[in-house]
């Protein structure tokens, strides 16, 4: 490739061609982190009358303390199966979708819908059909003779969290998914048929591998949806409970900070929070960017 | 886009403009409440009655959500110093707000500085004790004040062949009678409360005159360590778990307990224990003739019942206002505390009259002998003189203290530890929360 070298002569331009981008990472991010790393470190009364330098105390008693550790098992398990269930479910659709010519567009768009619709509203759907007392999902399934209880059961719960967070992550990966499988080359497909390869057969050795750059592209996103995402779905549908099985560790975060009004422990767990996001950004670009053949 | 936003800076300006020729009109005082649905129309009716019955002072009442978003919103506004002049915090801020010292400006203070006859006296003394300081201040103002009833449904009593006059008297009795209503087929369930935290726990150990931590309840100090691992406190949260096991209870959520009342409205519950706050509520959602009656307490324990607590909410006035807004702020507090708008507002919510002269009204009126119940809060917290475990509780973070309840409490009802581990653990990790709060406020 021939690269030409364009020289500006303004020495300034570039800055200042930069300058709005950068005030708006400084004023929107770099600002407000520094706000919470800083207060991560203070203890402060909630008027923020009083406070005082207390080093790393807020961590380690967040480190000591069992329910924050207990909280990062129930993100994990919480993040990977939302990731699993929607991009499952999606993926599915995705093919059916690829394979109806004629109702394609129509498939799609109602497909698309669950994503327009605000996560807290998305809450308060899965509550009301899955209501103890007036849901109707929960008077089916006590029919078959389960005691659906997610007030009382932490399984049922966290199922109840899934099925919502994953509902509207659906439309999301489908679009992609129908994207990938639409640039895979209909003559490997059909090449493959001629050999005698069945549609599973097709899909496992063809299909699926090439399919695969988007997969963990989704992967990520749909970890990160299910960690940072969430919060309007966890507070509409069980705000965390019972006794905490779903309270993940962005809700617990706004529990101390914004309930609880304690804001050094609060803004400790952002930092910590902030930290894993970097990490799994560094995961995306590093690896999974590089390794996967897109 | 130059244009759009040179636009929405013209609106903005204009904005500024009517607001501030409004307030040349009228000191504009801004007051942020959590009262929804009918109780907030009601406020509304009340704060509009003020405005009308003079021209100096203008107040704007602002719903601001739930009670923990209306405080920590308040509380964010100060820290942006945007904060309004009144906002309406649970009585489970309370050790918050009074820690705050230089953000709140002290009722009694305010009425002093602007020059009004205050007499505190005029105030139940049962309501009043739990907002003052230790030398019997009045630091914020008792607008709602509420305390737990027992609602149930006479309809299904009768069905039952149960008495529907005679409301189950104590825990025995409840269990009894829920065990007729469910085997003659008027309910499904005995009974559901709303609040296990505030009714269950906090009023159950004050009916029953046992303590919910030293130092009297936190009134002493800050030094306070909860005590609400005490036996009584287990065995009443270990019978929770197995009448609920049994269907006699039915768990209504945590914090305020969403599904409570609809399990009683629906007659799926024919008892239901929560705020004497819900009557109008209550009233206006069920279709079934309603009796009222005491909390129950355990026959075999000496000394109960005893009072039961208040819970509600008081107006807190916020530092960083004109002495002008503030000279109004103490005059619509007179209005709100004279009899005839207290009777009012007390007999439509079913919220405790907060002054001697406002229960009198509603005597000479006849509402309680028409309307048999509504009293029964007030003479459920006026039962016994209050002692150091039932005249309330002040303790700091105790909104979180509270979620800690509800979490062990689901822990409980779910199997996975039993009421003595739940209570212990709730001690533990509540304990550990209020000295954070002695060292940030000391």
């Amino acid at each position: 490739m021939q690269s030409k070298r364009t020289v500006f002569p303004h020495r300034v331009l570039p800055y200042l061609l930069l300058l709005p981008q950068m005030a708006i990472t400084v004023v929107f991010f770099l600002w407000p982190a520094g706000e919470t790393a800083w207060s991560s470190v203070l203890r402060e009364d909630p008027f923020g009358l009083k406070s005082s330098f207390v080093w790393f105390e807020n961590y380690v008693r967040l480190a000591r303390d069992p329910n924050y550790l207990g909280s990062f098992g129930t993100t994990a398990i919480f993040a990977a199966s939302t990731a699993v269930v929607s991009i499952g479910v999606a993926l599915i659709l995705a093919l059916a979708v690829d394979r109806t010519i004629r109702s394609a567009s129509i498939y799609t768009t109602l497909i698309v819908w669950p994503y327009a619709v605000a996560p807290a509203v998305a809450g308060v759907l899965w509550w009301f059909m899955f209501n103890p007392t007036i849901g109707i999902l929960t008077y089916l399934i006590r029919g078959t003779g389960y005691d659906w209880n997610h007030l009382l059961h932490s399984t049922d719960a966290m199922i109840l969290v899934v099925l919502a967070a994953s509902w509207k992550q659906v439309s999301y990966n489908f679009l992609f998914f129908v994207a990938g499988l639409q640039s895979i080359p209909m003559s490997l497909k059909e090449a493959a048929a001629i050999d005698g390869a069945g549609p599973l057969k097709r899909f496992w050795t063809i299909v699926f591998p090439l399919l695969s750059p988007t997969t963990f592209f989704l992967l990520v996103v749909n970890v990160v949806y299910a960690m940072f995402d969430t919060f309007g779905i966890i507070d509409a549908t069980t705000a965390g409970g019972p006794g905490g099985a779903t309270n993940i560790l962005v809700y617990k975060v706004y529990q101390d900070g914004f309930v609880g009004l304690n804001l050094g422990s609060s803004a400790a767990q952002s930092v910590i929070l902030m930290v894993i996001v970097i990490a799994l950004t560094v995961v995306q670009f590093r690896y999974i960017e590089r390794k996967v053949e897109y | 886009m130059l244009h759009a936003k040179l636009t929405a800076g013209l609106i903005g300006v204009a904005a500024l403009l009517t607001s501030t020729t409004a307030t040349l009109a009228a000191t504009e005082i801004t007051f942020w409440h959590a009262m929804g649905a009918e109780l907030g129309k009601k406020l509304e009716q009340i704060v509009d009655g003020y405005n009308k019955s003079q021209s100096t002072y203008h107040v704007t009442p602002v719903f601001k959500g739930t009670y923990p978003e209306a405080m920590n919103g308040a509380i964010a506004a100060f820290r942006a110093h945007q904060q309004p002049d009144i906002v309406q915090v649970f009585e489970v801020g309370t050790g918050t707000m009074m820690a705050a010292k230089g953000a709140v400006y002290p009722v009694y203070q305010l009425m002093k500085d602007t020059g009004n006859e205050w007499d505190p006296k005029q105030f139940l003394p049962a309501v009043v004790g739990y907002y003052t300081d230790t030398d019997g201040n009045m630091l914020s103002f008792p607008f709602n004040s509420s305390t737990p009833i027992l609602y149930y449904n006479k309809d299904e009593f009768q069905k039952a062949g149960l008495d529907p006059n005679t409301p189950p008297k104590t825990w025995e009795d409840l269990v009894n009678d829920s065990k007729k209503l469910m085997s003659s087929g008027a309910a499904k369930c005995g009974f559901t409360s709303g609040w296990i935290t505030w009714i269950q726990t906090e009023n159950f150990s004050a009916w029953h005159n046992v303590p919910i931590g030293t130092e009297q309840n936190g009134f002493g100090g800050l030094d306070a360590e909860l005590k609400l691992n005490g036996p009584l406190q287990v065995r009443h949260w270990d019978n929770l778990k197995k009448w609920s096991d049994a269907g006699i209870f039915e768990y209504g959520g945590p914090v305020g307990g969403d599904d409570a009342p609809p399990k009683f409205y629906s007659g799926e519950c024919a008892i239901y224990m929560n705020s004497s706050g819900s009557r109008a509520a209550v009233l206006q959602n069920s279709k079934f003739n309603v009796g009222f009656g005491f909390l129950p307490y355990y026959g075999d324990v000496k000394g109960a019942p005893q009072n039961t607590i208040i819970g509600g909410a008081t107006l807190w006035v916020l530092q960083g206002h004109t002495p002008e807004e503030y000279k109004g702020v103490a005059d619509f507090f007179k209005y709100l505390s004279t009899p005839a708008v207290q009777a009012d507002w007390h007999q439509f919510s079913g919220y405790l009259p907060i002054t001697q002269a406002a229960y009198d009204l509603g005597q000479q009126q006849g509402y309680y002998a028409k309307n048999p119940g509504s009293d029964v809060a007030i003479k459920e917290i006026t039962l016994n003189p209050p002692t150091e475990n039932s005249k309330g509780l002040r303790f700091g973070n105790y909104t979180q203290i509270r979620t800690i309840e509800d979490e062990e409490f689901q822990n409980l009802l779910s199997g996975k530890k039993t009421a003595q581990q739940a209570l212990d653990s709730v001690v533990q990790r509540g304990d550990d929360l209020l000295r954070q709060f002695q060292s940030a406020n000391q």
